[in-house]
C-alpha cells in the first residue's frame, strides 16, 4: 500500500525541506521505497539539500507537461538506493503545474514507490494546495514561535478543505513536527511548550525535533541529516518519527546530544 | 491584577499562548470552522446577559492543558451596577 504524504507549514524556513528529505532518507533506510517529491517550483531546495543539484536534468513540470517520461526526470540517490529525487523546476513558474497533469504523475508515483513525499512550498497559494491535493498523510512542520503557529492553523484549515480526500468526505490525516526546539528555554518560560503548541493545534504529535547545529551542517554538505549523522539528536528524532509513520509505536522524548563528562564541565563554567 | 498573579510570573511563553489562543479563536470564526472557545464564549455570554448586562469583550474564556487534568477558565469583567446587582 503506497502512501502519499505532504509536507507543509504556511510559513516559510520553519523546516520543511530539511523534514522532507530526513524522512525520506529515514524510510529508506528502513527498506521503503521513497521518492521525495519538490512543489516549490521556482525556488526549488530539495535537489540542494539532498546533495543531487548537479544531477538534475528533468523536472516536474517536464513530466507534467509531458516533455519527459517519470524514469528519465527521478533521480536515484547515491546514498540510498530505494530512496529518489523528482525535482522542481527552477525557470518555470508554478502556473506551468496543470492539476491534470499532477494527477496523472503522482498516480503514477504511487505505482512505483512504497512512499511518495511531497515538499511544498511555503504559502497557501496554488503551489501549496498542489501540493497537498492528493496527499493521504500530512505532516505539518513548525517553529514554537506565533507567527508559525498561527500559519500552521492555517495550513490545517486548507487540508481539512482543499484535499481530494477532504472533499469526498473522508478525514486527512495529519501530524505535527515540532522543529527548532529548545526544552531548556521552553522550561524558563520563554518559549511556547508543546502542550501549548498542540492544545492550540490540536493534532497529534508526530515528534519533537530539537534544535541543534547538525541540521545546518548536514544541509551545507548536502545530505539528509539522519544519514549524515545518524547518531546526533535531530537525526534520531526524525528516525522515531519516519517508525511512527510506518505504524510502530515509540515514546516520545526530545532526544539530546551526548555530550562527554568534560564538554558538560565546560558548558556549566561557561552558562 | 488578581492575588495569584502576584505569586505567578508570567513568562513570554504564556503570553504567547495566550495571544494565539485570543486570535486563533477568532479567525477560525471567520474562515467558517466550528472552534470549541468561540462557541462556549457565546454561549456562556448567552447564559449571563439574561441575568446581568455583560459587554462581548469582558469575557475571557481559556483552556489550560496539565498534566492528567484541563481546567476551562471562564473570567468575566461584570460592571459596578451589575456587580451590585450579584452582590445584593
Amino acid at each position: 500500500m503506497s502512501k502519499v504524504l505532504v509536507v507543509t507549514s504556511g510559513k516559510g524556513g520553519v523546516g520543511k525541506t530539511t523534514t522532507t528529505a530526513a524522512l525520506g532518507a529515514a524510510l529508506a533506510q528502513g527498506g521503503q521505497s521513497v521518492v521525495v517529491v519538490d512543489f516549490d517550483v521556482g525556488l526549488r531546495n530539495l535537489d540542494l539539500v539532498m546533495g543531487a543539484e548537479r544531477r538534475v536534468v528533468y523536472d516536474l513540470i517536464n513530466v507534467v507537461n509531458g516533455d519527459a517520461k517519470l524514469p528519465q526526470a527521478l533521480i536515484r540517490d547515491k546514498r540510498l538506493d530505494t530512496l529518489h529525487l523528482l525535482p522542481a523546476s527552477q525557470t518555470r513558474d508554478k502556473d506551468a503545474l496543470t492539476d491534470a497533469g499532477v494527477a496523472r504523475v503522482m498516480e503514477e508515483l504511487r505505482e512505483k514507490f512504497d512512499w511518495v513525499i511531497c515538499d511544498s512550498p511555503a504559502g497557501i497559494e496554488r503551489g501549496a494546495t498542489l501540493a497537498m491535493r492528493h496527499a493521504d498523510v500530512a505532516v505539518v512542520v513548525t517553529n514554537p514561535e506565533v507567527s508559525s503557529v498561527r500559519d500552521s492553523d492555517r495550513i490545517i484549515g486548507l487540508l481539512d478543505a482543499k484535499t481530494l480526500r477532504a472533499e469526498k468526505g473522508e478525514s486527512m490525516e495529519k501530524h505535527l513536527i515540532l522543529t527548532r526546539y529548545d526544552p531548556n528555554r521552553a522550561d524558563r518560560g520563554d518559549m511556547l511548550k508543546t502542550e501549548d503548541v498542540l492544545e492550540i493545534l490540536s493534532i497529534p504529535l508526530l515528534a519533537i525535533i530539537p534544535e541543534s547545529q547538525e541540521v545546518l551542517r548536514a544541509s551545507n554538505v548536502g545530505c539528509p541529516v539522519t544519514l549524515n549523522n545518524p547518531l546526533c539528536a535531530p537525526a534520531r528524532a526524525y528516525s522515531d518519527a519516519a517508525r511512527r509513520l510506518k505504524g510502530e509505536t515509540i515514546a516520545m522524548s526530545v532526544p539530546s546530544e551526548r555530550r562527554s563528562f568534560l564538554d558538560k564541565l565546560f558548558l556549566r563554567r561557561a552558562a | 491584577m488578581s492575588l495569584l498573579g502576584l505569586f505567578q510570573r508570567r513568562t513570554s511563553g504564556t503570553v504567547a499562548r495566550d495571544r494565539l489562543q485570543l486570535i486563533l479563536a477568532h479567525e477560525r470564526a471567520e474562515t467558517g470552522r466550528p472552534d470549541l472557545v468561540v462557541t462556549l464564549r457565546e454561549e456562556i455570554l448567552a447564559v449571563i446577559a439574561r441575568h446581568v448586562p455583560v459587554e462581548r469583550d469582558k469575557v475571557r474564556i481559556t483552556l489550560e492543558r496539565g498534566e492528567g487534568v484541563s481546567t476551562l477558565g471562564v473570567d468575566i469583567e461584570l460592571s459596578l451596577p451589575a456587580a451590585k446587582q450579584l452582590a445584593a
